[in-house]
């Protein structure tokens, strides 16, 4: 294979508490190959976000290095899309200008990148709805417009921090598939931080399996089922993922199951 | 009464539609002003009290309408006093919010004086500004603007730290310079708790004025009610009661209209109709 495009080598961060050091993730070593699809599955506190955010240049590292395309980390990366747990919206900003708002700030040309921005809108199920106003979208469509401001400006990588946390589940199945979708037309590398099993699974090329705190790697687990992949006809193999992974939170303490 | 008569026919009429309950609804608090006139010239009449004592609203308004040129005179003086002491209010108090808002330093150095100048009592300092600037309209304008300060201060500043650091995480990953930052995100963001400050702000200056011009003015209508006081003009006194109060709605309204202006996406400005979505 090729220079991975994303790299972790040895990356460990302690925080400062007023009760003394705390580790929050040691020896995270981890390649992402240009395209790839990773999800990184954990149980709460393992430091997964806090992987994101270093990837992103968003929070510093305190051991290793991280590189993106061949470059080291030290500062917020700009080559980049980011879903966070909540979709940060501007309430002044319609649906459409919330999705530009990703050119105005980088000052690229509008023109160029309004049909993209009602492009992503109508293939994440929003057309008709780029005249309204955030408070008057659902929670999911929200996230659908915070993903669709995310892949606007075409960025190398998409990162995405527990996107479907706030929702409900049925919904988390539609943007699944949505994420999916338009992923699939434009293989980002992509780095999507999950607790869900089987939405690792569904997503990922490959699933990274944490350990609880501090943060460890635990495993990680190629994913070969062709795409798309479709909640309706999830293939016998695709059980067998979650269940090896349900068995490596199981052997970790994460999971009881008796 | 209409309204008395109103609320009967509903009683009767079962199938009273959705917007004449509207219009009633609307009409609601204006019926208790009404209601409360009616039973304050009603004790007047029957009791017979003395003009000097207590006027009847009647009467009140009558020589609000005889002795209007004389109202808007004084009147004129105290709206442009309170507007220059606001404005001078807004214009210090939004820079030094982003200025404590950005360095937690000058927030330590600035905070005490800041707060020392608001706990002093505003009547205490205006005889002050009497001796320095003389009668003029200066000193108004210091105590209107002195307080009127402070509540901007704080609401400014409130609002310009609370935009979530998820916010702040989004911003840089788009490359945000840090005036982008600013312009786009944490300053639309603190607009809200801004105007929660600058209409406390609009209903303390105009008591702010007065104060400034009991302590020693040859006009305005501070002035015209320690004339008419201590000349037993009471009807005057409370037709200037009246225009005071009439000031300090316009002007809270005008600046209520300017936030529905500037943030129609606010949560307390937002159209109450059904927003047809899923």
């Amino acid at each position: 294979m090729s220079e991975p495009f994303i790299r972790l080598t040895n990356v460990g961060k302690v925080y400062q508490t007023k009760t003394g050091p705390t580790e929050a993730c040691s020896d995270i070593n981890l390649d992402i190959q240009k395209s790839e699809f990773v999800a990184i599955v954990g149980p709460s506190g393992c430091g997964k976000t806090t992987i994101l955010k270093m990837v992103a240049g968003l929070a510093p590292y305190t051991a290793g290095t991280i590189t993106v395309g061949g470059k080291r980390v030290d500062r917020p990366q700009t080559d980049v899309g980011i879903v966070f747990q909540e979709a940060i919206m501007l309430d002044w900003r319609d649906v459409l200008e919330n999705v530009m708002l990703q050119i105005d700030i980088r000052h690229m040309d509008r023109a160029t990148y309004e049909p993209v921005a009602r492009g992503l809108l109508k293939a994440t199920g929003l057309e008709g709805f780029e005249k309204k106003k955030p408070y008057e979208l659902s929670g999911g469509m929200r996230q659908r417009v915070s993903i669709c401001r995310a892949l606007v400006h075409g960025p190398t990588m998409l990162l995405m921090d527990e996107p479907f946390g706030a929702l409900d589940a049925l919904t988390r199945e539609q943007i699944s598939m949505d994420i999916q979708r338009v992923w699939m037309e434009s293989r980002k590398t992509a780095l999507h931080i999950t607790h869900s099993i089987p939405e690792a699974v569904l997503l990922a090329d490959r699933v990274v399996v944490m350990g609880p705190r501090p943060g460890r790697i635990v495993e990680i687990i190629d994913i070969d089922l062709p795409r798309p992949r479709r909640l309706d006809r999830l293939p016998e193999r695709f059980h067998e993922y979650s269940t090896r992974i349900r068995n490596i939170f199981k052997s970790n303490g994460v999971l009881a199951m008796d | 009464m209409s309204f008395a008569s109103d609320t009967a026919k509903l009683g009767t009429e079962t199938a009273a539609t959705a917007a004449g309950l509207g219009v009633l609804r609307k009409l609601m608090p204006l019926a208790g002003i009404v209601a409360f006139l009616l039973v304050w010239q009603v004790f007047v009449v029957v009791w017979k009290m003395p003009p000097y004592l207590l006027p009847s609203p009647v009467a009140i308004a009558s020589t609000f309408v005889t002795e209007l040129p004389d109202l808007l005179r004084h009147g004129w003086v105290t709206v442009y006093e309170m507007i220059a002491g606001y404005t001078l209010a807004v214009c210090v108090a939004i820079p030094l919010a982003i200025a404590i808002t950005s360095s937690a330093r000058f927030n330590e150095f600035v905070m005490p004086t800041m707060l020392f100048f608001q706990i002093v009592p505003k009547v205490a300092i205006a005889p002050l500004f009497l001796v320095w600037f003389g009668v003029g309209p200066t000193p108004k304008i210091l105590v209107a603007f002195l307080i009127s300060f402070f509540p901007i201060v704080i609401d400014a500043a409130v609002g310009l730290r609370s935009m979530s650091t998820e916010m702040a995480d989004l911003a840089r990953s788009m490359g945000a310079t840090r005036l982008q930052v600013f312009a786009r995100f944490r300053l639309p963001t603190s607009l809200p708790y801004l105007f929660s400050g600058l209409k406390v702000a609009a209903t303390l200056a105009i008591a702010g004025t007065v104060v400034g011009e009991f302590v020693g003015a040859d006009k305005g209508l501070g002035y015209l009610l320690l004339v008419t006081n201590s000349n037993m003009q009471t009807s005057l006194m409370f037709a200037t009661i009246v225009a005071l109060t009439i000031i300090g709605l316009v002007f809270y309204y005008s600046v209520e209209l300017v936030e529905g202006l500037l943030i129609p996406w606010h949560v307390t400005h937002r159209a109450r109709e059904e927003s047809g979505t899923m």
